[in-house]
């Protein structure tokens, strides 16, 4: 596997995962009811690239909401990042807000605060 | 002639017109109907011509007890009368340029002291404490499958600013009815 993607609905995010290129986007809303059923392939396809994972990973999160139920989900995500970063490779995470956007700013630095990663808090004109 | 079980449909209305009830809902919650309600309310916003700011706290906080009461009616739907005890009932109503969200759902009486223990804690505490909770909840706190293990109380907190109304209403002696009154304004 050198790619894992899936496209958005209403209620969950596209994720594009390339591993050979080290790069993850997650895009959109997430805001599904069983959001561990939902993130378990990326959980999985992250373990796979751990192992082999590139000099650089780049993150790019753009999210419009998400849930509390996600939230957890996101963690465990980037503790998994956490991980690989730890491993060797250089991970950035790069977290998408809307200028307007207090909240999501917010989401994204109680993240920072969790996670021993380079952030980078990146401003969306609307 | 009087007939019981007529109900009356005006008097519901009426108090929902006074009420300035946008969006009413009275039933099972399923995942389907979640889907719809937003999607409604994200319209009538937009309609509405609401600033982006006030409609993306009124979506998440939106989520957030809808999902709460499709989570937390499983518990209660076993047994006898487990149609009615699956049933609740939400509305959203704005007076001027504040959003009421009302919820009401049967809940086991065994769970009613934890609930209510969690709600007065959220409530004890400031802007900067919620969020040093949150975050302590989000690192440590116990993921359950039924959603955010708690999470939801504190976002919906943490995102208002405003304290969480609530009560419960004796039923039996299993079950009490308990309602939710979220306020949502804008802040600063």
């Amino acid at each position: 596997m050198d790619k894992y993607a899936i496209e958005g609905t209403p209620k969950t995010p596209s994720i594009s995962f390339d591993l050979n290129g080290g790069v993850l986007e997650i895009k959109g809303r997430s805001i599904p009811e069983n959001s561990i059923e939902f993130y378990k392939p990326l959980v999985d396809a992250l373990d796979k690239y751990t192992s082999a994972a590139k000099p650089a990973t780049t993150v790019n999160v753009q999210l419009e909401y998400f849930n509390t139920s996600s939230s957890k989900c996101i963690l465990d995500v980037f503790k998994k990042l956490e991980g690989i970063h730890k491993g060797g490779s250089a991970v950035t995470i790069n977290w998408h807000y809307e200028e307007d956007d207090e909240d999501m700013l917010e989401a994204g630095e109680d993240y920072q605060a969790i996670i021993n990663v380079p952030f980078k808090m990146v401003m969306v004109a609307e | 002639m009087g007939k019981p079980f007529m109900v009356d449909v005006f008097d519901i209305y009426d108090k929902m017109e006074r009420n300035n009830i946008l969006l009413s809902f009275k039933g099972e919650i399923t995942s389907d109907l979640l889907t719809s309600i937003l999607q409604i309310m994200e319209n009538k916003m937009e309609n509405m011509q609401e600033e982006p700011k006030m409609k993306k706290k009124v979506y998440n906080v939106l989520v957030e007890c809808l999902q709460n009461l499709y989570h937390h009616l499983d518990e209660t739907a076993e047994g006898e009368n487990s149609e009615k005890v699956r049933s609740a009932i939400f509305m959203i109503g704005k007076l001027e340029t504040k959003y009421s969200i009302f919820t009401g759902n049967y809940i086991l009486n065994e769970n009613i002291h934890g609930l209510k223990t969690r709600l007065d804690e959220v409530n004890s505490l400031s802007k900067e404490e919620l969020k040093e909770y949150y975050k302590k909840v989000l690192n440590n706190g116990e993921m359950s499958l039924k959603g955010g293990g708690g999470l939801g109380m504190i976002d919906i907190a943490r995102k208002t600013g405003e304290k969480l109304e609530y009560n419960f209403l004796d039923i039996d002696n299993k079950v009490s009815f308990f309602t939710l009154n979220i306020k949502v304004s804008q802040q600063q």
